[in-house]
């Protein structure tokens, strides 16, 4: 187990993920798989928060443990981040597929063409 | 397995990350590429799974407790609960048109960004001599102190504004779901 084996597990959820959110027709499939990328980068922003040398740090080797402990958790406090943005982000995107379910009867994303007419 | 600070590279640490990384990229596959979309949905939850392992095995354990909360809680929870509300069992879970150029693009996609991942010379912690790795050490060993006072300190104003972007999209998942 090493920075790159964690990196590259990461991008190839992300690619799975990006393929299933361009190509399917349905909207939760496509939100799952938008899930399923915000989870790869989490991976990768953690990973990088573990084996990485901060640049902070590289450029002034001679800091303080106060500051040693600031930058080595930034990636941990930004997947924090990203797990709040995707719980907002999932709750309203469903809340979207209701209405348009409820609108329209249709959960595909090739339905929804009402400003192509 | 050394537990604390250090960079484990045992035999049974290797095993258990392969295991979990192998396992979750074979469920996402599976939910973008099964016909049943509860059956998707479930295998989201065994993704989930797998990268709150894989937060764990990088010392990221408060993540881990937040990624089985959030996402193996509540998240998956709505989105099955979406899934049954809105079936339309018979049409299953297809793909349009474009689905062979979008496979190409996103294999494009992974292959440049594992080969940057592969070809990057790395600045590692366990290998740079100038930090001070008993610090770095410490840090790792109980990470959730310092994310609460990194929370409440540096980033006060980011985790403000979170808990404001939280209200908007509860007013707005119920304003969007209301009925007329």
């Amino acid at each position: 187990m090493s920075l790159e084996n964690v990196l590259i597990v990461g991008a190839i959820i992300f690619s799975i993920g990006l393929y299933g959110a361009l190509s399917k027709r349905n909207a939760i499939t496509v939100l799952m798989s938008i899930e399923l990328m915000f989870n790869a980068v989490n991976i990768t922003a953690v990973a990088l928060s573990r084996y990485v040398v901060p640049a902070g740090l590289a450029q002034d080797p001679q800091a303080s443990t106060d500051e040693i402990v600031n930058f080595l958790l930034t990636g941990q406090i930004f997947a924090v981040f990203i797990i709040t943005v995707a719980a907002a982000e999932v709750a309203l995107g469903l809340a979207i597929v209701m209405a348009v379910y409820r609108n329209r009867d249709s959960v595909f994303v090739t339905d929804v063409n009402l400003m192509k007419k | 397995m050394i537990l604390g600070g250090g960079v484990e590279a045992s035999l049974f640490t290797d095993i258990i990350f392969w295991v979990i990384a192998i396992s979750s990229i074979i469920a996402a596959i599976a939910v973008v590429q099964l016909k049943d979309l509860f059956r998707a949905a479930l295998f989201l939850v065994v993704s989930f799974l797998g990268v709150a392992g894989l937060f764990v095995l990088l010392r990221a354990e408060f993540l881990a407790a937040v990624q089985l909360v959030i996402y193996v809680g509540a998240i998956s929870v709505l989105v099955i609960f979406a899934v049954l509300m809105t079936a339309d069992v018979e049409e299953g879970n297809p793909s349009h048109r474009f689905r062979v150029p979008v496979g190409i693009i996103a294999a494009l996609f992974g292959a440049v960004a594992i080969f940057v991942v592969v070809a990057t010379d790395w600045n590692l912690l366990e290998k740079s001599d100038a930090i001070n790795n008993a610090a770095v050490s410490r840090v790792f060993e109980n990470t959730i102190p310092t994310i609460a006072s990194l929370l409440m300190r540096n980033f006060v104003l980011a985790f403000e504004i979170a808990s404001v972007v939280l209200l908007a999209a509860i007013i707005g998942a119920l304003a969007l779901i209301r009925e007329r």
